[in-house]
């Protein structure tokens, strides 16, 4: 029973990681309608950023999670601002094969410099060890993702779905040319947008960093399982992005002990259903 | 009668201050040369109509001057300012406001989000319950979604909008398209009493009979350009001119 908690455990992790990508992929998708391919090399470059600060600025964990995505997001503004921005109108290919280019570009460089194994970034000290639940052992640094993610998730929705703020950034993915003609700069919040999807990103390869090590392939192991998340979630729906992530890793955590063969596919397995059955995704509008 | 005479002619009977000027103003869709040197004016408190054929160039007028044709050239003047080559965020924030013909109602919003979009630009916008004074249905459906909204209630909602922002110069582009003839009637109290309150109206209209309760002067548009123009006053002694113009 332990190794099934353990499994449920790996799977809210995972899911985290899913659900904070998917989550960028959506708000990303639904206000510059680019398929950003270069999502997992921005994470990986949250992992980076949060290692160099430590290794060679001194500044520590909690810091990070503050600068990383921040960093990178000002990274993804400037790609939207000089490239991106110049896809609009375009087909969706255009954007993904420019996105596409720059993660393998951006990847490459990374590996260049720090090759392909892992370096270590230590869990801090504050998160170091576990609860005994009774039922399992809960290591703290795994239990503070989860709930951090969530926290973090929630309070994307709620800027989207609730504010002032999320209502401009809703109606300009509907048109944004009336929005503009409204008197909102809409150039200036798509690219905000992309700074926002990019630090989520970032954020999710600073929380992963303690756990799966500092890798520059880090992001392109894990962009193709949270591409599927968005497809299966809609693509564009941003709680169903958030729902479907943290249920995907729950999913694949128990095809993990009740069928470890499937573990790797059934995610996938999971997004021909859908499609095959709502081709727009479980909570996505048709277009 | 050379264009930019027609653009003066009339305007020169009316009492307030030139608050719009176009000059010259040409637009294109891509390759298709859709506006072929517009000339007309408007005055401040004014209700001035654009008549014309579908496809003569009257929404692209009301575009080209909000700044949302991508290709525009001549000279647009907004309060003496010129505003040809502005963006149409930085246009809406001078204070002109649009109302689109397609009503842009946007259906991830509820009508209170839609009511609520458009940012206040300057003071001197209708508070709220002067706005559910003249549209009492949208008080009752704040909470629906926008696009639920019948016809009618979508085209209170769009002008209802760009009343709160301030904006003084409003655009509206076929407001009374497929609407019920009580619900035109309401949109022509509502421009009425726009104007007893200062607001300065563009109006683009297919029905010159609704139009005719409303407006001061009239311009009428065919193949790009303006090549007629006379005001409320000389309405009946054009009326022969006027179906010949427009088809009816």
């Amino acid at each position: 029973m332990q190794a099934l908690y353990a499994q449920l455990l790996v799977g809210l992790i995972n899911g985290s990681f899913y659900a904070l990508l998917s989550l960028g992929l959506a708000v990303i998708f639904g206000m510059l309608n680019i398929i950003n391919f270069a999502h997992g090399a921005v994470y990986m470059m949250g992992a980076f950023v949060a290692y160099f600060l430590l290794n060679l600025g001194g500044i520590n964990y909690w810091w990070a999670l503050l600068l990383a995505p921040i960093i990178v997001g000002i990274f993804g503004m400037i790609l939207e601002r000089t490239m991106l921005q110049w896809l609009t109108g375009l087909d969706h290919l255009y954007g993904l094969l420019l996105t596409f280019g720059i993660a393998l570009i951006v990847q490459g460089v990374f590996q260049n410099y720090f090759g392909s194994s892992g370096l270590p970034y230590a869990i801090p000290d504050q998160l170091r060890g576990g609860m005994n639940l009774g039922f399992m052992f809960l290591p703290v640094y795994r239990g503070w993702v989860v709930v951090f993610s969530l926290v973090v998730c929630l309070a994307t929705w709620f800027l989207i779905e609730k504010t002032q703020l999320g209502a401009y950034l809703r109606a300009a993915t509907e048109n944004p040319t009336l929005v503009r003609a409204f008197g909102i700069n809409v150039p200036r919040m798509i690219t905000l947008t992309y700074g926002l999807g990019v630090g989520l990103a970032a954020l999710a390869g600073v929380l992963s960093a303690p756990i799966n090590q500092v890798r520059p392939l880090m992001g392109a192991d894990l962009i193709i399982v949270v591409f599927a998340v968005v497809v299966i979630g809609g693509m564009g729906s941003i709680m169903g992005s958030i729902i479907t992530g943290f249920a995907l890793g729950v999913i694949e955590g128990l095809t993990k002990y009740f069928y470890p063969e499937a573990s790797n596919t059934v995610v996938f397995v999971l997004m021909v259903l859908v499609l095959l059955v709502k081709p727009t995704g479980l909570t996505g509008r048709a277009a | 009668m050379p264009d930019t005479a027609i653009a003066e002619a009339p305007a020169k009977a009316a009492t307030g201050g030139n608050i719009l000027q176009v000059r010259n103003l040409e637009a294109w869709y891509g390759e298709s040369h859709i506006l072929h040197g517009i000339n007309f004016d408007v005055n401040a408190g004014e209700v001035v109509t654009l008549l014309g054929r579908n496809g003569a160039g009257k929404t692209t007028t009301l575009k080209s001057i909000m700044g949302i044709i991508g290709k525009r050239t001549g000279s647009v003047k907004f309060n003496t300012q010129e505003i040809i080559r502005a963006t149409s965020d930085k246009i809406a924030r001078m204070g002109i406001a649009f109302c689109p013909e397609e009503r842009g109602i946007f259906s991830s919003l509820d009508v209170r989000e839609n009511l609520m979009l458009p940012p206040v630009v300057r003071e001197g916008g209708l508070p709220l319950d002067q706005i559910f004074d003249l549209f009492p249905n949208l008080k009752e459906r704040l909470n629906s979604q926008g696009t639920k909204l019948s016809g009618g209630e979508q085209q209170m909602l769009a002008i209802a909008r760009i009343l709160r922002t301030g904006a003084s110069f409003l655009m509206l582009d076929e407001p009374t398209e497929g609407l019920a003839p009580v619900i035109i009637q309401q949109i022509g109290h509502t421009i009425a009493r726009l104007k007893k309150e200062g607001f300065t109206i563009l109006l683009v209209e297919q029905n010159f009979r609704f139009a005719s309760t409303v407006a001061d002067r009239y311009y009428v548009v065919e193949h790009g350009k303006i090549i007629d123009g006379f005001s409320n006053a000389e309405l009946a002694a054009n009326m022969d001119k006027l179906h010949t113009y427009l088809g009816v």
